[in-house]
């Protein structure tokens, strides 16, 4: 074995430009300290990010080679998830714009934060060994603690920040004994050598197993340990508990980044190690469970909801049941066959990636009806809102109806006709009626949240008395760009739905 | 010709997003415009039936949906949805009733906008439901059927919320819930009989060929559910009466004249088309659910004292005999539910045209307060009655020939089973009757009360143009069946070979 790699610096390029991104950041605010010069540099390497991930992802390369595998794999799936995450991070900095204009937040520290959690979620895609894998969702979460905390003065984000970073330092650390456990069983961390080595299919015995190791308890305990450690990442029921407090306490913008950005990264971590080295007979089970309690709690408990920010929290909860749904096909027989299993990996990416499109339009569209750095308020605060503010109203009412799965929320309504599908294609109608009595569930709330928006104000006093944005009302226009882009995103995706289909079957 | 299908859906979309555009001054305009393009929605609909259509006639060998005109492009080929529409003789009566009904609605609004919102908002809501409307009618394709089921949903919400009675938000709410779990079950339904047969085209699926039996059950009860929430069946009918209490003048009308016949087109189309062997073991089941709809309907109607609540409970009954026809799976009984469907589409669009009338002028609808109308206002008293009994299924109207046909086929299957339904329907039919009449006599006679002494007897000249067309109808079709009953005839009987062989 040569001990000098060759490196495929091409094959890097989309990381290289995200990691470059947030040095420049750095540098620009060190050196210029102007707040415009610094945001700009930020979003034209976000920007960049997602063009060369683009251009990059026409071809499959790999590097890091050794004669086991390959640590780094680039291809569709990464410049997938590499586009959508600079998409993320662009919508999250317009989002921030007027905060940072306006209030205490350190701009140069912010985007600096921001751009190296894009840096972890593009390395994310392509990781091909479980190590790179929690290499790179580590560096996507770590810079979010500090960001949660960023409100300074206020002790909710404080408190958020703490939580945030007590559960997700538990979640690695039981992530990491996972794969340390399975590093002991089988002697291979590369994904693709996972399952071969685990049904003991390796066509040289280089590992000094004796017996196959699927069948030792050891395999079991660690493929639970991983999947539940990256089921804390998607914030799935039981482990959701972080979730509502964290994104309450965090600025609106940085919300909306963990409920998008933060979450399909623990989607794609999952994905990656059930589509390939998991075994379907440990993992099936536990991903069905997973999705049937976090969906039906997530819907239940968001009925109750008075505060916004917690509400789509909640709600996000929900979400990653029906992301996690179409995997639990794996439980059964019928849906461990190659083309079947593919079908819901593929099934459970679209959703996410049409989940973290309609997400990120109904934050923006919150922080558009909120005032300049405020939270994200309590749901009475929004009464009539969609009559002061049609447009913005339209599009959050759009988001909200999309995320309950219904027309004209076209993109929600595909969303969910792929994952029955996959559901009903690989033998789970059972699973299939719950997802649909989930919907049901969730339409309670996102109505009433809708409704809300179009009633009058019930305190007799007029409204641009205490407000007085509310006269002469005009967005900023990066947050006006946001919500307008992400709501266009998601009226394109529901129309052409192919679109994103194509990409997801990696 | 396939440019029709394409125009019915297209022009009221745009005129839905033009008359929300106009800014709050224009509203006026906005109402007449929307009201424009629901016209120019029905011209287009009415020449779908010319085109030479002799390839439709019945030979043993060609599918059994056979569509004068259609067209087919593909849309989402990984989730199998095709851009597939047609029109043929089991849709096209529903096609017109829609734009018909519609375009009366919308015209009906440039008199007199219910209080809630801007009239231009609830034009463009009512055009929306027209295209979902159209659309669920037109589909040929399973998925393209489940997306236009659901864009009616939240539209026809808004209308109730938005514009509807004291206790409106409770009642959208109700309606959107109920409605939407019929949705949800008709999309595992679709997706199972998809992913079985890998095609969701409705041409191909409707016989049940490629589908076991296992699957045909699963699917025909998933499917029959789902169309039962919204015809809506007994005992998944709940939401109904509250929907209609609280709903607008307008929305009434297009809930009760066709958005409760997407369950009942879908059962015929979908449901029995595509399952035909979970069809004929549910239907005994669907019989029995059916009888017990008229008969609960009816009783029920016996004891309200509140207009559109009775109007409302009279559907359950109606939509019943519809159900009992398609339950029966004989070419009499699907032919019996496609013109109950028609007639009570008119009527009840009639009736509560009339209910939102008196409503309106008397500020009450409680039949207690109402006597005296006929003394005070001949001419709405009149037409009420006129559709009152036009509902009751008077022979030479419009109601008669889908409830006495449905009777008639259910005495034709035979057997002590099916004779016991046909009977129990019958002594529905007679209740039917009786609480018609008791609403006549306690509308009608009477000394006036306060809340109707003040009436006068005119009309505007809009209600008159909005009720009138229903008028004719409900005497057209009752003195010339044929005209909706001849071009069903070939469809139907496509249908039947397939079904019941």
């Amino acid at each position: 074995m040569s001990v000098v790699q060759s490196i495929d610096h091409l094959a890097l390029l989309p990381a290289y430009v995200a990691a470059g991104t947030a040095v420049l950041v750095l540098l620009t605010d060190l050196a210029l300290a102007r707040r415009g010069a610094t945001m700009a540099v930020a979003g034209a390497g976000a920007a960049a990010t997602v063009l060369v991930a683009l251009l990059a992802g026409r071809e499959t390369r790999s590097t890091f080679c050794v004669a086991d595998g390959c640590s780094y794999l680039a291809g569709g799936r990464s410049a997938l998830v590499a586009v959508v995450f600079g998409l993320l991070t662009l919508g999250v900095l317009a989002l921030s714009a007027p905060a940072l204009r306006a209030g205490p937040t350190p701009t140069g520290e912010y985007c600096f934060l921001l751009a190296c959690s894009m840096t972890g979620g593009v390395v994310l895609g392509a990781a091909g060994d479980l190590i790179t894998l929690i290499v790179a969702l580590e560096t996507l979460t770590l810079p979010l603690y500090v960001l949660v905390g960023l409100r300074r003065g206020s002790l909710a984000s404080a408190e958020a920040a703490v939580t945030f970073f007590v559960v997700s330092v538990v979640a690695t650390s039981v992530t990491l004994l996972g794969a340390a456990l399975l590093y002991a069983t089988t002697g291979t961390l590369h994904l693709d050598r996972l399952g071969p080595a685990l049904t003991g299919d390796l066509p040289a015995p280089e590992t000094a197993s004796v017996a196959v190791p699927l069948h030792q308890p050891l395999t079991s305990a660690a493929v639970v340990l991983l999947v539940l450690g990256l089921a804390f990442k998607v914030a799935a029921v039981p482990l959701h508990a972080w979730a509502p407090t964290t994104y309450d306490g965090a600025p609106v913008p940085v919300a909306a980044y963990l409920s998008t950005a933060s979450k399909f990264g623990g989607v794609v971590a999952l994905l990656a190690v059930v589509q390939g080295p998991l075994p379907a007979t440990r993992t099936g089970p536990v991903l069905a469970v997973l999705a049937v309690v976090t969906m039906t709690v997530g819907n239940l408990v968001a009925l109750r909801q008075q505060r916004m920010v917690r509400l789509l929290a909640w709600s996000s909860v929900a979400q990653a049941g029906y992301i996690l749904a179409p995997l639990g096909v794996l439980a059964l027989t019928a849906g461990r066959t190659g083309a079947v299993r593919d079908t819901a990996v593929a099934a459970a990416l679209a959703y996410a990636v049409l989940f973290v499109v309609l997400e990120l339009a109904a934050f923006a569209a919150v922080v558009a009806l909120r005032p300049v750095g405020a939270d994200g308020g309590t749901i009475a605060d929004h009464r009539g809102a969609g009559r002061r503010h049609p447009l913005v109203g339209a599009a959050l009412v759009l988001a909200l109806v999309g995320l309950a799965g219904l027309p004209p929320g076209l993109a929600g309504l595909f969303a969910k006709v792929v994952v029955v599908r996959a559901l009903l294609d690989g033998g789970a109608g059972w699973l299939a009626l719950v997802v649909a009595v989930n919907a049901v569930i969730g339409l309670a709330y996102y109505l009433r949240l809708a409704a809300t928006l179009y009633t009058p104000a019930l305190t007799p006093t007029p409204e641009p008395a205490p407000a007085p944005a509310g006269r002469g009302f005009s967005l900023p226009w990066p947050v006006a760009a946001a919500v307008t882009l992400t709501t266009l995103a998601a009226l394109v995706l529901g129309f052409a739905p192919q679109l994103l289909l194509d990409a997801t079957r990696w | 010709m396939t440019l029709l299908l394409v125009a019915v859906l297209v022009l009221p979309l745009l005129g839905a997003l033009l008359t929300a555009a106009l800014p709050a001054r224009a509203d006026r305009t906005a109402r007449a415009v929307g009201t424009g393009f629901a016209a120019l929605t029905l011209l287009a609909a009415l020449p779908m039936a010319a085109g030479d259509r002799t390839w439709t006639a019945y030979t043993p060998d060609t599918p059994a949906v056979r569509p004068w005109h259609q067209l087919d492009l593909p849309w989402v080929p990984g989730l199998d949805l095709r851009f597939h529409l047609g029109v043929d003789g089991i849709s096209y009566p529903l096609v017109v009733l829609t734009a018909l009904l519609t375009l009366l609605c919308c015209g009906y609004t440039l008199w007199r906008v219910p209080d809630g919102g801007p009239g231009r908002l609830l034009v463009a809501l009512l055009l929306v439901v027209e295209v979902g409307l159209l659309g669920t009618f037109l589909a040929l394709d399973l998925v393209l059927f489940l997306v236009f089921f659901e864009v009616v949903l939240l539209p026809m919400y808004a209308v109730i919320a938005g514009w509807g009675g004291t206790d409106r938000r409770r009642a959208a709410r109700k309606f959107a819930l109920y409605t939407l779990l019929g949705s949800v079950l008709l999309l595992v339904g679709v997706f199972t009989v998809v992913t079985t047969a890998g095609t969701a085209d409705l041409v191909t699926l409707t016989g049940g060929t490629g589908l076991s039996r296992g699957t045909q059950l699963a699917a025909f009860t998933l499917l029959a559910l789902a169309f039962a929430v919204k015809s809506p069946l007994w005992p998944l009918h709940s939401w109904l009466p509250d929907a209609h209490t609280q709903a607008p003048t307008v929305g009434s009308v297009v809930l009760a004249g066709v958005l409760l016949k997407m369950g009942t087109y879908g059962l015929i189309r979908v449901a029995v088309g595509v399952a035909p062997e979970g069809a004929r073991w549910a239907a005994p089941v669907l019989g029995v659910l059916a009888v017990a709809a008229i008969l609960v309907g009816s009783l029920v109607c016996l004891a309200q004292d509140e207009l559109k609540r009775l109007i409302a409970y009279s559907s359950v009954g109606h939509m019943g005999f519809v159900l009992l026809g398609v339950a029966t799976l004989t070419a009499t009984g699907l032919q019996a539910a496609l013109i109950g469907n028609i007639a009570h589409g008119v009527i009840t669009g009639l009736l509560f045209f009339l209910a939102g009338a008196v409503k309106d002028r008397t500020g009450t609808g409680l039949l207690a307060e109402l006597s005296g109308l006929r003394e005070t206002a001949p001419r709405l008293a009149g037409l009420l009655a006129f559709a009152a009994v036009a509902s009751l299924g008077l022979p030479g109207l419009a109601g008669f020939w889908g409830e006495a046909f449905a009777v008639v086929a259910a005495v034709q299957v035979g057997g002590p089973f099916w004779t016991t339904l046909a009977v129990l329907a019958a002594v529905g039919g007679a209740l039917t009757a009786a609480y018609l009449l008791r609403l006549l006599r306690r509308v009608t006679h009477g000394r006036p009360g306060p809340a109707v002494a003040p009436l006068t007897a005119a009309l505007a000249r809009t209600e008159l143009a909005a009720w009138a067309p229903l008028v004719l109808l409900a005497l057209v079709i009752g003195l010339a069946p044929g005209l909706v009953l001849g071009m069903a005839g070939d469809p139907v009987q496509a249908l039947i070979e397939r079904v019941a062989p």
